[in-house]
């Protein structure tokens, strides 16, 4: 098999005497769509901060390509290490323009910290027509208050592409989209992999997670109680099963 | 001839774009200008002899840098989220460095080194207690400005210093000298010209800097910015710290400008140097300011009292105007774009 892209090894997270997470282990290859499954309060959110270098884990092991991240995990290496993640709220500033959000946290600067507008202009719109981010009549100067539910995802998206990622992390990334919205989401994370990344997702349809995801990984109260590839399950019906078998489980331990 | 009435749409469409664009990006900075313009005419049509005087604004001009030199600064604290209230007390507690030191016999260059220092230190102190500590800046501010002049009290039981030779001083020539001969305004005081440049270097850290810029992400959304890997309280650190390098700037220059060091200096800035910040066109909210829009609001505050008396009212009316003015520009304001958040 493989060296993985990521490796979780027994990472555990408490928050004071909260435990978000205890002894998780999980892993995603290259070139697979991973769908994270798990109730409200299962610890997704606390991973994906994880992944994101938002939050270090209290204890346990990350792995990049074989190798352990040592002294510290950050969003500066994780960003370095090419893990992008579009975050449910989509991390935008929402009387910033466009431009400025893509290049939030990363801005081209020249040595001085001047940062070079011109150029940050030009890549900005240049990245929204690759994506096919045309259909109305925005710049990359236009604000963000400015645009729906659906562009304003469009942007966080545009904004884990431009960094060339190799693990792209979604955060529920179709709530409040429309349908069509939802498909184009879908279409990019399929697109993403196509192109050689990775993508890891959150999403409470598991229908739709089960349409669109290589694998599964199901995380309830804080352990990841399963992982199984597509091919190990039927249908999303059964995967529907599997998790209401750990929810009762849970609750009569 | 035809080709001139075929290219010169062509030529002038997208610069229409580019001055609309323009005006979008600027509109609350513009909008200050427009109110400062207003009541300059208004000033000048009520009493012209005044207003045409070129003395009248030299002695304006004397006093009105020393706000510009705080102004600036509080622009980032507002558009990171927070406010300061205590540099009122870091500009008398660093220039009390300051005039300690010139009165101890420093080299008056050397003098300045001090109350850097000091505005340094109080800046980083505001800071950390508001991020790691946690405490409302509000309040802290508030707590930190009494403390200070506390301080002041105690050591000096009132007393102030008095530099009579000053002016003989290199430092003095240098920053609160007059240029002779300056177009219109003859005897032009120097740290005029030092506060534009201010003004100048404040609008670049904020526009065109990746701190002021961070700045401004912070203020809007300080969970996106953590989450993109900005230091949110570094940042909002870094805007207390420039607040009191404005602040030592504005306290170094009082005491030149004055010739004295009073127990009490800085304190009156307090209300005139935050009315400016938001008359100029930044948002109470955060997220997003106007380093040239706030330092036109110094403009508006200092003319105000000029004006109240040249226009022949007594200086009772002083406050009622400035009040009015206020909430006039706040209601202008508000058509410059909805409030977000």
């Amino acid at each position: 098999m493989s060296i993985p892209l990521i490796e979780f090894k027994n990472i555990t997270k408490s928050f004071g005497s909260v435990n978000a997470l205890t002894n998780v282990s999980f892993h995603i290859n290259e070139h697979e769509i991973v769908g994270l499954i798990g109730d409200n309060g299962a610890g997704k959110s606390t991973l994906i901060k994880i992944l994101a270098g938002v939050h270090a884990p209290s204890s346990g092991e990350i792995w990049l390509r074989g190798r352990r991240i040592e002294g510290g995990w950050n969003v500066a290496k994780a960003h370095a290490a090419g893990i992008e993640t579009v975050y449910q709220d989509r991390a935008l500033a929402v009387q910033h323009t466009i431009a400025s959000n893509i290049f939030m946290g990363r801005e081209i600067t020249s040595p001085l910290g001047l940062i070079r507008v011109r150029k940050q202009y030009e890549e900005a719109e240049r990245l929204m027509r690759e994506i096919g981010f045309t259909s109305r009549v925005f710049t990359p100067d236009s604000v963000i208050a400015t645009l729906s539910g659906g562009e304003r995802q469009g942007v966080a998206i545009a904004r884990a592409l431009y960094f060339e990622a190799e693990l792209i992390v979604l955060d529920e990334p179709t709530t409040a989209l429309s349908l069509i919205e939802t498909q184009k989401v879908y279409n990019f994370m399929l697109a993403a992999k196509e192109k050689g990344s990775s993508v890891l997702f959150i999403s409470h349809n598991i229908y739709h997670a089960y349409d669109i995801a290589d694998r599964f990984v199901i995380i309830d109260r804080g352990t990841v109680v399963m992982q199984a590839d597509k091919s190990e399950i039927a249908s999303a019906e059964q995967l529907v099963q599997h998790m209401k078998d750990f929810a009762r489980a849970g609750h009569h331990a | 001839m035809a080709t001139k009435t075929l290219t010169s749409p062509v030529i002038r469409q997208p610069s229409r774009a580019a001055l609309r664009a323009f005006v979008r990006r600027n509109r609350r900075a513009l909008s200050a200008l427009a109110v400062f313009i207003i009541l300059l005419v208004i000033f000048t049509l009520a009493n012209p002899r005044v207003f045409t005087n070129p003395i009248t604004y030299r002695a304006i001009f004397l006093n009105l840098p020393i706000t510009l030199f705080v102004v600036v600064p509080l622009v980032f604290v507002v558009a990171s989220g927070e406010i300061d209230l205590s540099f009122p007390a870091t500009v008398g507690i660093s220039s009390w460095a300051f005039a300690v030191a010139l009165q101890s016999g420093w080299n008056s260059f050397a003098a300045v080194i001090p109350a850097l220092l000091i505005g340094v230190l109080v800046g980083l102190v505001v800071g950390t207690l508001v991020t790691y500590v946690g405490l409302s800046s509000l309040v802290a501010t508030l707590g930190m400005n009494f403390l200070l002049r506390g301080i002041i009290n105690i050591g000096t039981e009132g007393i102030g210093i008095q530099f009579p030779q000053i002016r003989q001083e290199p430092l003095w020539h240098m920053f609160a000298g007059r240029i002779e001969g300056f177009p219109f305004i003859n005897n032009f005081p120097v740290h005029m010209l030092w506060g534009l440049l201010f003004v100048l270097i404040g609008w670049v850290l904020f526009n065109r800097h990746r701190f002021g810029v961070h700045v401004q992400l912070v203020g809007d959304n300080p969970d996106s910015a953590t989450e993109m890997g900005i230091n949110v309280k570094w940042v909002k650190i870094g805007a207390f710290v420039f607040v009191g390098v404005g602040a030592a700037l504005a306290g170094v220059l009082s005491v030149l400008v004055n010739q004295t060091w009073w127990p009490t200096t800085g304190d009156g800035l307090l209300l005139p140097s935050l009315a400016a910040v938001f008359v100029g066109g930044t948002p109470t909210w955060g997220g997003i300011g106007t380093v040239v829009g706030s330092s036109i609001g110094v403009f508006i505050i200092q003319f105000i009292e000029t004006g109240i008396i040249g226009a022949g009212l007594t200086g009772y009316f002083t406050q009622f105007f400035n009040g009015l003015v206020i909430i006039v520009s706040l209601i202008g304001h508000r058509f410059n774009g909805p409030r977000y958040r």
